[in-house]
């Protein structure tokens, strides 16, 4: 009888069934349509295409201001995440919904409000034009305000379940071994959730990397200032698809190259 | 040389007349309305974005004289609708902003029959109401003080509004490109565009919000406007009949009053 | 309160709430060099002493003074934030890092207090080594066993030289044989260590074999102190009947006999020492006259105390040897039994429970 051989007992139970068909239904999603994408690339025309510089400057402007984008929802959002887990302060379910709507929202939508409070005529940017003559909109720092405000709150909403999560009472032994809060928080609480703010930053960074709806209703859509990748792959789509499919695929290269590179440093260690 | 507002002006009692006109019988005909079998169906019009206030009402006096026939628009940039048809989308007409992009359905063969141009659009200077940067005309547009809108190169708005540029000598500091037309309006009446180019009809649509600013005529393009029905009708009769009407008097009356100039 | 408390002990008597419903109110004076013992059930509200004594909670009134320096007072409106304080805490489940090796762990409070990189590895490599725990020092706690997370732990409370030492149930989490065999280390390290110390426990046999003083807390509030003597014979609560009940006693055990209280019985082991006795009090058999067969272990004493439990029946015996035991209603009322008769008391050799530091030996 060959079935039950120690090797294939020790492999174990192949899993369930139902459980392996919508797995498999699950990852189709995710591979039929960047099959078909790959199916449509011109590739004998791939060199040519990509090296206009309606690429390189939509691949640069989009690495730029995502990177950027990532790291101001760093600096804020953390802070913002540890008052929402710790500091019991009264509205605080209220703050999470605030924090929250970005995500709920059509992209669009959050462009124009961008738009109808820091544009020109906006309920900020028109004072603040006034006295600094500071321009948001059309311009590089419109797409990482832009991308920072839709990709934020993952970082936020992360973070702040990593915080909950956390036993605090490792900050508490900290303390009694003569740690301040500033310590604690570099040596205990920030390593402790390391995995879930290496997950948020990435999510963060995938989010604004992706965004177009808030990009180009608030910042615009110019060549080398704020034409970012998906903005210059939509605006292509309309005459030229081999360049937009070619656009496409750096855009695909570009974050499984980087989430790839990530998975190897990051999660080894954990 | 008509500036925009007088055109309206010109526009209003041609609408008002043509509305009395259809008054008088109580209700709207249309000429040469058939006899015998009367039309059933659903009908899906893929119109260019600036068509959308003059096809809405096309679609529904031609509802009001088919009761039985349903008009659905398919509203959107003649580049992406263009490409719908192409991947299959199910459409039965296509109102398109230029040539380019009807020729491009003629290659692919799914035009039946031959196109033909339905209106004509020229092209105005968009600025948001009371003109708070004080645009006088294109020459504006090289200034890079101020915020210029235009349309993305590669739809038809865009390409036109180039070409006018081109023509007028004026080489423009744009400091956006937007993927249609609306969303150009809407940044220049919110102010945050100090002026843009878009097509008259649109300007006008906006009853005011936006001002426009004429272009003169040595310079302005006139935007070609063709309708044809589709290989890929669902209800080729009925796509047939609808592209007569929007070619007839009644149908060329309703386009003149948003603006539109007869081909 | 014994002793004198000079510049350097524990001083605390106050009153803490944790919550809306719970209020420890707690009086404890720690010289250096002595170890206390807080024992009760849990509920008695022992974590909450930790806390307050750590700085984690502050006190509703009363005040904490630690070698002259007051930590918290209200009434002075003075509090000292617990990074301030220089208590030492072995949490219950240790707390060690999880993402610091063993030796970052233990060096971790001398690099919070600005030591250098270098200085700080050197000083916990030794007290890791002092711990027998060298080869464990690039470990990371979630590769270390039971036993020797609780010796990190403790090598990373006393490697900043607390002025104080706080130990949270240090033993709960091993099992019982690592247990008694870590009891001797901690023994030695408490001996060894010069400030004050409080254990927290619900273990009496610890509070015995590791503190000279016991208070007793329950829902609260001390309600005996003493040693552990002084609990079982004169015990106030029933709590404290209970503890004494276990019937825990330290005596000099040599060749085979132990002394204790004057008494000397036979026990089945060979060592030598001091040594723990526990004798379960259903193995302590009671008789209107001096019972034959094989018992080593008679005498002949009076009937102090009956406390009836149902079924069961606590027997309290007098001199020479105050013991607690337990036998059946039926037994009870067979034999006749009531407070200040004269019986005599038996127990097997065998059943006599010994510990050493080296593990217990119930053959």
């Amino acid at each position: 009888m060959t079935h039950n051989t120690p090797e294939r007992r020790r492999r174990g139970r192949r899993p369930p069934i139902v459980l392996l068909i919508l797995g498999c239904l699950g990852l189709a999603l995710f591979l039929i349509p960047l099959a078909g994408l790959m199916a449509r690339t011109p590739w004998s025309e791939l060199p040519r295409l990509l090296a206009g510089d309606l690429v390189t400057d939509a691949l640069r402007l989009s690495l730029v201001t995502s990177v950027l984008a990532t790291l101001i929802a760093a600096v804020i959002g953390v802070p913002l995440a540890w008052l929402m887990a710790r500091v019991e302060f009264p509205g605080r379910f209220l703050i999470r919904g605030v924090v929250t709507l970005p995500l709920v929202l059509p992209p669009v939508v959050g462009g124009a409000a961008l738009l109808f409070a820091l544009g020109r005529r906006g309920l900020i940017g028109d004072p603040l034009g006034e006295l600094t003559g500071l321009v948001l909109p059309f311009s590089t720092s419109g797409v990482v305000l832009a991308n920072t405000f839709v990709a934020m709150p993952f970082l936020v909403i992360t973070v702040e379940g990593a915080l909950r999560n956390l036993d605090h009472r490792y900050e508490a032994a900290a303390a009694t071994l003569g740690a301040g809060r500033w310590t604690v928080l570099r040596r205990v609480t920030l390593p402790m959730i390391a995995p879930s703010l290496v997950a948020g930053l990435t999510l963060t960074w995938a989010r604004a990397l992706g965004e177009f709806g808030a990009t180009i209703t608030f910042a615009g859509n110019l060549q080398g200032r704020t034409q970012t990748l998906p903005l210059a792959v939509f605006v292509a789509l309309e005459s030229d698809r081999d360049t937009a499919v070619a656009l496409s695929l750096v855009m695909v290269a570009v974050s499984l190259g980087v989430l790839v590179m990530l998975r190897e440093r990051w999660w080894k260690a954990l | 040389m008509v500036s925009g507002r007088r055109l309206a002006l010109i526009a209003m009692p041609v609408v008002l007349i043509a509305a009395c006109g259809g008054a008088r019988g109580g209700e709207t005909t249309i000429t040469g309305a058939a006899t015998g079998a009367s039309l059933q169906g659903e009908l899906l019009v893929s119109a260019a974005a600036s068509l959308a206030d003059a096809f809405a009402e096309l679609g529904s006096v031609f509802e009001g004289a088919h009761p039985g026939v349903e008009v659905h628009l398919n509203l959107g940039s003649s580049g992406l609708l263009r490409q719908q048809v192409l991947e299959g989308a199910p459409a039965d007409v296509f109102a398109s902003a230029d040539m380019a992009n009807m020729a491009r359905l003629m290659d692919a063969g799914e035009t039946s029959g031959d196109p033909m141009i339905f209106a004509r659009n020229r092209m105005e200077i968009a600025i948001p109401a009371g003109n708070p940067a004080g645009i006088t005309g294109l020459e504006d547009f090289a200034n890079d003080e101020l915020l210029i809108g235009l349309c993305a190169e590669q739809v038809p708005c865009g390409a036109y509004a180039r070409e006018v540029l081109r023509n007028a000598g004026v080489a423009p500091s744009v400091d956006s490109n937007e993927p249609d037309v609306r969303a150009l309006l809407t940044k220049v009446e919110a102010g945050e565009l100090d002026a843009g180019i878009t097509y008259l009809t649109d300007v006008l649509s906006t009853g005011g919000a936006v001002e426009g600013l004429a272009i003169r005529e040595d310079v302005n393009v006139m935007a070609d406007f063709p309708i044809s029905t589709l290989v890929g009708a669902s209800n080729p009769e009925v796509a047939a009949r609808f592209v007569a009407f929007v070619l007839s008097g009644q149908g060329q009356t309703i386009l003149d009053g948003y603006g539109f100039s007869s081909p | 309160m014994e002793g004198a408390v000079d510049g350097f002990g524990l001083d605390a008597s106050f009153v803490a709430r944790r919550g809306p419903d719970f209020r420890l109110d707690l009086s404890l004076s720690i010289p250096p060099g002595r170890t206390v013992a807080l024992l009760g059930p849990n509920g008695a509200g022992k974590s909450t002493a930790v806390d307050v004594l750590a700085g984690l909670l502050p006190v509703e009134s009363g005040q904490i003074t630690l070698g002259g320096v007051t930590l918290d007072e209200p009434a002075a409106d003075r509090f000292v934030p617990p990074e301030q304080r220089n208590v030492g805490v072995v949490f219950q489940d240790y707390l060690l890092f999880p993402h610091l090796t063993a030796i970052d762990n233990v060096a971790f409070g001398l690099r919070s207090r600005r030591l250098s990189r270098e200085q700080a590895l050197a000083r916990a490599g030794g007290w890791l080594e002092r711990l027998g725990l060298s080869d464990m020092a690039q470990r990371r706690p979630g590769e270390l066993s039971g036993g020797q997370s609780q010796r990190v732990a403790l090598a990373r409370a006393l490697v900043t030289e607390p002025d104080l030492l706080l130990l949270d149930e240090p033993l709960s989490a091993l099992d019982v044989t690592t247990r008694a065999r870590l009891r001797r280390d901690l023994a030695e390290h408490l001996d060894a260590f010069p400030g004050p110390r409080l254990l927290i426990t619900h273990d009496p046999t610890e509070a015995v074999l590791l503190a000279e003083q016991i208070h007793v807390l329950e829902e609260g509030k001390v309600t005996q102190t003493g040693s552990a003597d002084d609990i079982r014979l004169r015990p106030r609560t029933q709590y404290a009947a209970d503890l004494a009940g276990s019937n825990l006693l330290v005596g000099k055990a040599s060749g085979g006999r132990v002394a204790l209280d004057g008494c000397e019985l036979h026990i089945p082991s060979q060592v030598e020492g001091e040594v723990l006795v526990t004798i379960r009090p259903s193995a302590i058999s009671v008789h209107r006259r001096r019972p034959e067969g094989s018992p080593r272990n008679s005498w002949p004493t009076r009937i102090e105390l009956i406390e009836r439990m149902g079924e069961r029946v606590r027997i309290r015996t007098g001199p020479p040897l105050v013991l607690t035991a337990e036998i059946t209603e039926e037994a009870t009322l067979a034999l006749g039994l009531i407070e200040g008769d004269e019986v005599w008391v038996a127990i097997k050799a065998t059943e006599i429970g010994v510990e050493t530091g080296a593990g217990s030996e119930l053959s």
